[in-house]
């Protein structure tokens, strides 16, 4: 492989960053935004710098290595400090440094009246910095320190405002739900490792020719835990929602563009495991089914915008991960939609920040309304934003939702109408949410008081939002032209596009589909939101399946009653047991032991001498048994 | 002059400089305690610098007659394992030093006892590694309690007494059982070859023994260090010593002390019983793996923030006995370099736990609210010790933790995915006082606690780093460590399991 000795240096710009801001502390606080937006911009110019490159090699010596040092090596576990960029990682490298800079830009704006901003920005290059670890690691290993380094950026940011009680719960949730995902990390390598002796990518792929389909099982079972910790994907989806206490651009980069999909690129980048292990591939397309669904339930019942946009995302996420599980026919199209879904999904979580900056941080939609006339800018390239996501051509998302459609029908069979019938479904439930979303917020009539005064944001805001905006429109076609992803990425799952070309359905036939479902979930929007009044409280006599919906499918009520309150009961359970049983039964024996001394001791003072008289006992001990075994 | 004994001899110069100081003078016996401890950790560094990790044989060998009659000799030597051991007691020495340096006020006894206590037991850690004679291990073993006895009875808060008493007593029991399995050894080692102590010609002698005696022999060590690096059932003097001691005798209990159960477990029922090994070892691995689960679940519901941390070391222990035990070279380095770790995050956690506990007053966690806010300096470190001990990846006890784990799996699957569950509730016992203490709004009481000064700043700065330094290039250790556990399978006849689906097949 070429190594290339600047691979580095996108992981070391905003690392240095972020230790420089937290090091320096308050005297940082003049500049430290700049430092870290710098940071992040330049980690962006090494990572178009690596693509110019890459694109002037031929398809087979695209990929770059660089082997930093020798990190830890015991016996024949060696694991080398090493990076790997491919075409699939310098997808995510531009991605997280392209929209991590729009968003580091957005922030010097959003956060400027927050005294702690520095501290924000070194949170933010952390995150930068073990997120492109994350996608650069060259093995399991690597990736995990970097897996968990976003989720250690995650919970520092989610947390942010901790002052707050719940918004401390909100990112020790957070953090113990990715701890239950990474517990499936680590497993996932111990079984590599024990059965096919590595745990580097290159050394995984080769083993796993000749491994047993028990071992890979396994491995890919374990690795879709992690997934689903990460991504927040059924049935781990539970911290998601409460995520969304961290600021707003936080939920734009990290609970939306990049961090979220981590689960995604893992899958696609064990795709060697996948498709030598139907099982568990076959699990991947479920879990993925699921969360489509439920992420667009909980979606259609959410009053709080941010939390409507989150639900919305682990849904997305749930058509990705599908596409995942459908195999190398749905490899690229998993990247297409995360790509996507990168541009309109951060857009809008920004347009929402934007909405809450107008409007007092106020969140709940239904007190919102008529806002298209006070912020024009962020209308629009939320309406983009949301024409993407809904898939209307030609905006992004319906090229991407499309070709998961349609290779979800062409999984054949009745998995395929099944799940072919699962993303339409999605769908429709999408547009019928995000419609909501969109009405309730800009075009419904106004329902907010007097107090407000919205207004349109400065520069530094909406310019990351049109620019993102612009994404939404064209990275679709873009993208779909001449299949240039699909032919980009696909050498990396060795697939060179000669697989055959079966459709169940013609193409045509499952855009008119998805457009048809598309239509309906717009129309009952419209009817219910913008031809309706709409209260500006929520309503309470609604029916049994709105109230669940409010209450996320019950997901927190699950886990309690599931792990929550049994753990609970069983620490306090131990914590008694251990004072009365264990340490009971030392006391007694203790106490009996010493009972013949007590009398001695009444006449003392003090424990040096009885531990004196311990001492003397001891060494007379040593003594007689040296005398006697000498004899 | 041997190093080993340079080291050893330093802190007892120390303490005749100290018995020389005035005793109203404690600036100067801090000085000096201060002074000596850094010394000895300079010599300590030069110690690895020379040491040759090519060498699988004890380095730094010296051997004098001691009582010849009973064939005992002041012997000591070191190799990867106990320079390791060593190497981390002489570097935590002068950081509990400068971190506590206020501890002895408020003691039964002046500073000048205080720190003559510290400086002794700095030898003794030294000599109970360095040792090769079993008896003198023994001795020292034993000896060792009675500064640390002292040091929790007359220096420590709340039931110390009681809390001290309890410790001694049960190393006593422990240390009983090890001296009856001492003097067997020496019987046999007189019915084979001559009377002897030297822990090299022992580790021949399970030639000649039954399997019975074996395993007695065997039990009488191991129960003596199963009490030492706590292994549950017989935990519970720790979180009452560690919550009663001194943070600085705290870091030195947990921190080095308790690692002398785990290194006996290698250095002596390993290599001087290995049939007894192999037999114990379901058993021994059962109890590892609920060590690790139970302390957690201890660690969760501890409502003080010093039991929290010595119910952590439990689960902790428990990792480093499950991977001495695995058999696999994996599971041995790790093992050896989680002690090392381990002797740097506990002690990065009991100084911040124990700065905050003498600002508030109490040690009770919800005693405290909103640190971040009011102590960010402190927050932090204790934070950053925190996500150390919960094995974040990047930092040092993540490397170690998971070498234990993958080596245990490749021989022990299901205990190793038990033990796994443990990240899970390690995030649940930081997080929870993380967020009590340092979250939240500032509770009252909190408002006006003062943030770090400079000193404790220059104590708590070199653990985080050593911490940090660690978890991205753990090299210098693992070369060190490496032979000497390939070494002790090599003795045992372990060979690493081949991966079951190797391209061989």
């Amino acid at each position: 492989m070429t190594t290339s000795n600047s691979l580095v240096y996108l992981i070391a710009l905003p690392l240095a960053g972020a230790l420089i801001l937290l090091l320096a502390g308050r005297r940082a606080d003049k500049w430290g935004h700049l430092l870290g937006t710098a940071m992040s911009a330049g980690s962006f110019a090494v990572g178009l710098y690596q693509l110019n490159e890459m694109l002037a090699r031929s398809t087979e010596e695209r990929a770059v290595g660089q082997k930093l040092f020798t990190w830890i090596s015991v016996g024949t576990f060696n694991i080398d400090a090493g990076l790997l960029l491919d075409q699939l990682s310098i997808c995510f490298v531009l991605l997280i440094t392209g929209v991590g800079t729009l968003i580091h830009i957005y922030s010097i704006s959003y956060m400027s009246h927050d005294e702690n901003r520095r501290r924000f920005f070194a949170y933010l290059n952390l995150f930068i910095a073990s997120m492109l670890l994350l996608v650069l690691g060259d093995s399991y290993l690597n990736l995990y320190v970097g897996w968990e380094g976003v989720g250690l950026a995650s919970y520092l940011l989610i947390g942010f405002w901790n002052q707050k009680p719940a918004y401390a719960t909100a990112s020790k949730k957070a953090f113990v739900m990715n701890r239950i995902g990474d517990m499936g990390l680590s497993l996932a390598i111990m079984i590599a490792f024990a059965s096919l002796g590595s745990v580097s990518f290159s050394g995984v792929e080769e083993a796993s020719h000749h491994a047993s389909e028990a071992a890979l099982t396994g491995i890919g079972i374990m690795l879709l835990v992690a997934a689903a910790g990460k991504s927040a994907q059924f049935p781990l989806q539970a911290w998601l929602g409460d995520a969304m206490a961290g600021p707003t651009p936080v939920s734009a980069l990290i609970h939306a563009a990049t961090m979220v999909t981590a689960g995604v690129y893992l899958i696609v980048r064990s795709n060697f495991i996948f498709d030598a292990a139907p099982t568990a591939q076959l699990l991947v397309v479920i879990v993925g089914a699921i969360t489509l669904l439920f992420g667009a339930l909980v979606g259609t019942a959410k009053d709080d915008i941010k939390k409507a946009l989150a639900a919305s995302t682990m849904s997305q996420i749930g058509y990705m991960i599908l596409a995942a599980g459908l195999g190398p026919a749905g490899y690229a199209f998993a990247i297409m939609h995360l790509l996507t879904h990168g541009f309109f999904k951060a857009g809008m979580f920004l347009g929402a920040g934007s909405v809450m900056h107008g409007m007092n941080d106020e969140v709940n939609m239904r007190r919102y309304g008529a806002l298209r006339k006070f912020m024009p800018i962020t209308f629009i390239t939320f309406g983009l934003g949301y024409l993407a996501i809904i898939g209307v051509p030609p905006f992004a998302g319906f090229y991407s939702k499309d070709l998961i459609i349609e290779t979800a029908f062409n999984a054949g069979g009745l998995k395929g109408i099944l799940l072919g019938s699962t993303t339409l479904l999605g769908a429709a439930i999408t547009a019928f949410y995000m419609t909501r979303v969109m009405v309730l917020t800009f075009t419904s009539p106004k329902r907010w008081d007097d107090n407000q005064h919205p207004h349109e944001s400065p520069i530094l805001m909406w310019l990351p939002m049109a620019i993102l905006a612009i994404g939404s429109v064209t990275t679709g076609f873009l993208f779909t032209k001449g299949d240039a992803l699909a032919n980009w990425i696909n050498p990396v799952f060795g697939d060179h596009g000669d697989h055959h070309e079966e459709h169940l359905l013609e193409p045509i036939v499952v855009s008119g589909m998805a457009l048809t479902a598309v239509l309906i979930g717009v129309g009952i929007a419209l009817a219910k939101y913008q031809f309706s009044e709409v209260d500006a409280e929520a309503p309470q006599n609604v029916s049994i399946f709105t109230r669940i919906a409010r209450k996320d499918l019950m997901q927190d009520s699950i886990n309690e009653a599931l792990f929550m309150r049994p753990g609970q009961a069983l620490t306090s359970g131990l914590v008694k047991t251990d004072d009365l049983v264990i340490d009971g039964t030392v006391r007694l024996v203790g106490r009996t032991a010493i009972g013949a001394g007590s009398e001695l001791r009444k006449t003392q003072t003090g424990f040096a001498r009885s531990y004196a008289v311990l001492i003397l006992i001891g060494a007379i001990a040593l003594i007689a048994g040296i005398w006697v075994v000498t004899q | 002059m041997n190093s080993l004994n340079t080291m050893m001899l330093l802190p007892i110069l120390g303490t005749l400089l100290i018995a020389v100081i005035p005793t109203e003078q404690t600036l100067r016996i801090k000085q000096a305690a201060l002074a000596t401890t850094l010394l000895v950790a300079v010599t300590g560094i030069l110690t690895w610098f020379n040491f040759d990790s090519s060498n699988t044989s004890f380095q730094f060998v010296q051997s004098v007659e001691w009582i010849p009659s009973f064939g005992i000799n002041y012997a000591v030597g070191v190799d990867g394992l106990s320079l390791v051991l060593i190497l981390m007691s002489v570097l935590l020495a002068p950081i509990v030093v400068l971190a506590g340096w206020n501890e002895s006020e408020g003691g039964r006894w002046s500073a000048k006892v205080f720190y003559i206590l510290i400086l002794v037991l700095e030898t003794m850690m030294i000599g109970v590694f360095a040792a090769t004679d079993v008896f003198l291990f023994y001795v020292i073993f034993e000896a060792m309690l009675i500064p640390v006895y002292f040091l929790i009875g007359g220096y420590g808060t709340g039931e110390r007494a009681a809390a001290a008493v309890k410790f001694l007593l049960y190393s006593l029991f422990g240390g009983l059982l090890m001296l009856a399995s001492i003097i067997g050894l020496y019987v046999i080692s007189g019915e084979n070859g001559g009377h002897t102590f030297d822990i090299t010609k022992l580790s021949e002698m399970h030639n000649y023994m039954s399997s019975t005696t074996q395993n007695l022999l065997f039990l009488g060590f191991f129960i003596a260090f199963a009490i030492k690096a706590p292994l549950w059932p017989l935990h519970t003097w720790l979180p009452d010593a560690a919550a009663s001691a001194t943070p600085g005798t705290s870091v030195l209990l947990l921190g080095v002390l308790d690692k002398v159960g785990t290194f006996g477990m290698i250095r002596f029922c390993l290599s001087l019983f290995p049939d007894a090994s192999r037999t114990f070892t379901p058993l021994i691995i059962t109890l590892a793996v609920i060590s690790i689960i139970y302390g957690a679940f201890l660690a969760i519901g501890a409502k003080d923030i010093k039991r929290l941390i010595a119910y952590t070391s439990i689960s902790h222990f428990g990792f480093i006995t499950m991977g001495i035990f695995a058999m696999t070279t994996q599971g041995h380095s790790g093992a050896t370099l989680y002690m090392f770790n381990h002797g740097f995050s506990t002690a990065a956690l009991f100084i911040v736990a124990g700065w905050m506990a003498s600002r508030r007053g109490s040690s009770t966690i919800s005693d405290f609210g909103g640190l971040q806010r009011v102590t960010p300096v402190m927050a932090w470190s204790f934070f950053i010790a925190g996500m150390s001990s919960l094995a974040l990846p990047g930092l040092s006890s993540f490397v170690s933790e998971f070498l234990v784990l993958v080596g245990t799996f490749t021989r022990y699957p299901v205990a190793a995915v038990i033990a796994t569950f443990g990240i899970v509730l390690a995030a649940l016992y930081i997080l929870i006082p993380v967020q009590k203490a340092l979250h939240g709004p500032i509770a009252p009481g909190n408002e006006n606690l003062p943030d770090l000064n400079l000193r404790e700043k220059f104590a708590i700065a070199p653990v985080i780093a050593v911490i940090v330094a660690l978890g991205f290039y753990p090299a210098p250790l693992l070369n060190v460590i490496n032979p000497a556990s390939a070494h002790v399978l090599e003795m045992q006849g372990f060979t690493d399991p081949t991966p079951s689906d190797s391209a061989g097949k």
